[in-house]
Parts: structure tokens; C-alpha cells; sequence
């Protein structure tokens, strides 16, 4: 079955550079989903996410989002209102100095007519939690609250699909956590498609797929627990693994009986105490 | 230290003056402008002056504040006095001194003038919001539209650099700490001396704000931003009864003082 975001052989090489950044990448996002997506630096994760909205068109194969071929031109404003993209940096994509006049500014360049611009903002903002804020000048707000304004800023266009690429990257924890349990929320709300881009493996594990990028290509692709229970494979992919199941594999190599799936904190301390039992 | 900075910057509040469509803002402010120029005698300057006062009472912005806007322009002021004080002809106030009478009233008008012109302009961007204030610019140009002019572009890049003010001020103030912890000194020394030490500041400083700014057109065109075409907005300008009665107001005062010229006041 076709997803909602098709990758078919996609290439991809920055002018500038030698390498190419994605190479022969295949893939299909299911609408609804929430696919996490990790890799080491340099990895094409970023790369990956600007294929989704057209930011950037392949060189080589092509990419459909909703059946639309994201190299046709025409169809440009299609593809970029289905798909709403959030950045690491909240500063840098924040265009407005008033909150809700941020917001308003993807349904405006739709050319979406006033009251309903109205409507979407506001219901936006209430979704994210950012309402009472919707008069606050954005610079003065915290980084996690700044990125929930980014992220109403996208939904005000509504999107199928929300790809966030490192949208915690430059939070505190508690942003981190505002960040993530809005995303939740919303595609449990919503049932939108999430692409969660990110190097923190702990914000991996609700996610209902798992992709791992290396060198352009994507080198493991399952549930988070299948993938993360590889404790050997993910090291030779120079990527960590999330504390609980570090934890779990320590154990297991001092030859204790435990299953590596157990992701969620509560999981892993409940397998851990039925074997003391 | 940076903080005070007040180019474009807004104090919101709930008075007339700010709730006032932009565009009656900008067409009082450009009367007044025509009206200070056009003052030639002290009933002329008199009426400016009460006009001006008037605003600023209403709009409650604080005169103090007004009056630190006026600080970065101690020098042109002192120039302007020191040269129609010094280079215009008359009758000395004292036998054999190059200092006229006429030279005295013209100096005070020169500095009047400008002082008049720059707290008229910050009594506008202090009542309103710089997306307002630009709305507003966009719609009063519209018609240059016709001759080709980039209207939409060059508003839309100064409600950019506007919003940026603060981000780059605060990223100017985390340099400056950055390189102030490596032994950098940025008080001391002569003027060439401390114009070097602004180099480290100011070369990050433009790097990042070439990166901020390609960030920021990723972003604005992943929320389908295509240029003004089909743009709508959602608070849509509309005037009303107060904005009526300003710019019959501001036509009003731009009356009189060309009725006072013409008398020669």
C-alpha cells in the first residue's frame, strides 16, 4: 500500500558537496503514524526532512506526498500546506513580533480569508497550550514555549503530516518535555502524521516506527523496541540507546534473564523487580 | 547595556493614539512633517510644539522616554546650533561679535525643528506595533504598485528587520559576554582602539545573522510563503470614527500653520 510519503530511489547531492547526502533512499510513511527518525550527525536525517515539503527535490528518483510529485512546481503550495515543518532553531523561524500574528502567517499566505484565519489561530494556539500567550511579543517567551508557537504556526495551515526536524535540540528538559507530549497530543487529537526527527534516543520510544539513518541510506528500520533491543548494532551505528535498555543490557551481560524491549521506565523497573521476585 | 536601544521600538498600551489605524499615524506624522518645515515664524513653532504636547499626553507615553530617543542626536543638534549661531548674517548682540540676533532665533528653530521631527517619528513607532506600522506602510504604498515599485517585498523586509531587533541584540550581548570572558576589553582605550575591539563582536555577529536569515527563509517557505500575491491578512485595517477626526485634525493643524506663513508669522 502506497503511503502518505513516498520516497521511490531518491538521491540527493548538495551542490557543494562530494558526497552525495541521500543515496537511493526508499520509503513509505503510512498516514497516522508517528515515525521517529535517528542518526548521527551528517547521517541525511536533515536532508531527509527537507525532501518532505520540497524545500528540496531529488536529483535522482522522486518523492510523492499525497500522490504529488514534489518536483512539480505547480503544485508546490499543495505539497507545503500538507506537510508543516518545524526547525531546531524556534528563533529563527519565528517571522512575527506578536504571537497570534506569527501564527496567522501560513493561512495568510494561503490567502485564507480573515475570519477563518481567526478560527484557525486560535484554535492553534489553545491545541499547543499557547493561548493565553497569543499577545505576547515571542522573544521574551522560553525556548519550549516558542517552539509550541512554532508548531501552532504550523498547524494553523492544517496539515496531514507535521515533520519535525530536532525540534528539541536546543530546549532545556522541560522544554523537551512540553515539546514532545504536544506532539503526542496532537496526533492522538488529531490523528496527524508525525516525523519526529531527533538525536535524543528517550524521545524515540513513543514512536510507533523507528527509522535509523547512516551514511544516506536507512541502515534499520522496526519498532523502537526491535530496533533498540540490538544493543551491538546501534553502537556500531554510533548511536547510543535509551537508559533503560542500556541498563537492561548491562544486566543481561552479567547473565541476568531480562528482556531488552522494556522502553518506558515503568516497564523496565517492573522487569527488573519480577526477577527479584 | 544594549537593552536601551529604542530605534523601532513599541510600548504597548490602550490610548487613543494607539488604537488609531496605522495609516492615520503615518499621514498625521507626514503632515506634521510638512507643517514643522513649513514653520517659519514662533506662532508657527508655538503651535507645533503645543501640538506635539498634546499626543503625547493623550498617547501616556512617558516624556522621559521620549526625550532618551533624542540622546543619539546630541551631536547633529549641537552642529546645527554651533553653525546657523555661527554663519548667519544680522545684527551682532554685542559690537564686533560674530554672534547675531538672527542667528540666535534661527539656531533655536533649527534645533527645534529636528527635535520636533524625531519625537513626532518616535511617538509613532512607540504607539505602534512595527507589524501595524508596516501593515499600515503596505497599504498607503499600494498604489506605487502600479509603477512596478516592490511594495510587499520591501515592507515585508522591514517587519523582518524589525522582529529581529531584539534576537540580534540579544545575541550581540552573548558575544560581547563570550569574548569579554576570553580578556577581551571593550571600555578602555582610544576611539581607534575601541573600534578594533568591535571587530570580534561584529564578524560572529553578521555570520550568524547570514545563517539566522537562511534559516529563516526555510521557514518561511515551508509555511507557503510565495511572495504578496493572494496574501490575506487576518486583522484586516479599517478606519473609524476617532481616525477621522485625527487626520481632520492633523489637516486642520497643517492648515493653520500655512495660513501663519502666509502672514508671514
Amino acid at each position: 500500500m502506497d503511503g502518505i510519503i513516498q520516497f521511490e530511489k531518491v538521491h540527493y547531492k548538495y551542490p557543494e558537496d562530494e558526497r552525495e547526502s541521500l543515496r537511493g533512499l526508499d520509503l513509505s510513511i503510512r498516514e497516522g503514524s508517528f515515525t521517529a527518525v535517528l542518526g548521527r550527525n551528517g547521517s541525511g536525517k536533515s536532508t531527509l526532512a527537507k525532501h518532505m515539503n520540497a524545500i528540496l527535490t531529488p536529483t535522482e528518483g522522486r518523492v510523492l506526498v499525497g500522490g504529488v510529485d514534489t518536483a512539480d512546481e505547480s503544485k508546490l503550495l499543495d505539497v507545503r500546506r500538507q506537510v508543516g515543518m518545524v526547525f531546531q532553531n524556534p528563533d529563527n523561524q519565528i517571522v512575527a513580533n506578536v504571537v497570534e500574528d506569527d501564527v496567522a502567517f501560513a493561512p495568510e499566505n494561503l490567502g485564507v480569508e480573515p475570519g477563518e484565519i481567526r478560527r484557525r489561530v486560535d484554535a492553534a494556539l489553545k491545541q499547543v497550550g499557547m493561548y493565553e500567550h497569543r499577545l505576547h511579543a515571542p522573544h521574551l517567551l522560553s525556548g519550549g514555549q516558542k517552539q509550541r508557537v512554532a508548531i501552532a504556526g504550523v498547524i494553523a495551515m492544517e496539515p496531514r503530516i507535521i515533520v519535525l526536524d530536532e525540534p528539541t535540540a536546543m530546549l532545556d528538559p522541560q522544554g523537551r518535555r512540553e515539546v514532545l507530549s504536544t506532539v503526542l497530543r496532537l496526533r492522538r487529537e488529531k490523528g496527524m502524521t508525525v516525523v519526529w526527527i531527533t538525536h535524543h534516543m528517550d524521545e524515540c520510544i513513543h514512536a510507533d516506527r523507528l527509522l535509523i539513518m547512516d551514511q544516506g541510506q536507512i541502515a534499520e528500520d522496526g519498532t523502537p523496541a526491535e530496533i533498540f533491543s540490538r544493543v551491538e548494532r546501534m553502537k556500531e551505528l554510533g548511536l547510543d540507546v535509551p537508559e533503560t535498555t542500556g541498563l537492561l543490557y548491562e544486566l543481561r551481560q552479567e547473565g541476568l534473564d531480562l528482556p531488552l524491549d522494556a522502553l518506558e521506565t515503568e516497564a523496565c523497573a517492573e522487569a527488573i523487580a519480577q526477577l527479584l521476585r | 547595556m544594549l537593552k536601551d536601544i529604542t530605534l523601532g521600538q513599541y510600548f504597548p498600551g490602550d490610548t487613543v493614539v494607539h488604537r488609531l489605524d496605522p495609516r492615520t499615524k503615518i499621514l498625521v506624522v507626514v503632515f506634521y512633517i510638512v507643517a514643522i518645515f513649513s514653520a517659519k515664524g514662533w506662532p508657527g513653532y508655538a503651535l507645533s510644539v503645543l501640538a506635539l504636547a498634546g499626543c503625547v499626553a493623550v498617547s501616556k507615553i512617558r516624556p522621559k522616554s521620549l526625550f532618551k530617543g533624542l540622546k543619539p542626536m546630541i551631536l547633529i543638534l549641537t552642529l546645527t546650533a554651533a553653525l546657523n549661531l555661527f554663519y548667519t548674517q544680522g545684527r551682532p548682540i554685542l559690537p564686533g561679535w560674530i554672534i547675531t540676533w538672527e542667528g540666535i532665533a534661527r539656531a533655536v528653530k533649527m534645533v527645534l525643528r529636528i527635535m520636533l521631527l524625531v519625537t513626532s517619528t518616535f511617538l509613532l513607532t512607540y504607539t505602534t506595533s512595527p507589524m501595524a506600522l508596516t501593515d499600515g506602510l503596505e497599504l498607503l504604498l499600494g498604489p506605487l504598485k502600479k509603477l512596478h515599485f516592490p511594495v510587499h517585498e520591501t515592507t515585508i523586509m522591514m517587519s523582518m528587520a524589525l522582529r529581529f531587533i531584539p534576537t540580534l541584540i540579544e545575541e550581540t550581548d552573548r558575544i560581547m559576554s563570550a569574548q569579554r570572558a576570553r580578556g577581551a576589553d571593550f571600555e578602555s582605550g582610544g576611539l581607534v582602539k575601541r573600534a578594533k575591539a568591535l571587530i570580534p563582536i561584529l564578524v560572529p555577529l553578521i555570520v550568524s545573522a547570514v545563517n539566522r536569515a537562511y534559516d529563516l527563509a526555510t521557514a518561511m517557505e515551508s509555511r507557503c510563503y510565495h511572495g504578496g500575491e493572494g496574501r490575506t491578512r487576518m486583522k484586516q485595517l479599517r478606519f473609524q470614527t476617532a481616525d477621522f477626526a485625527a487626520l481632520g485634525l492633523g489637516a486642520v493643524f497643517l492648515a493653520l500653520v500655512l495660513i501663519l506663513r502666509k502672514l508671514g508669522l
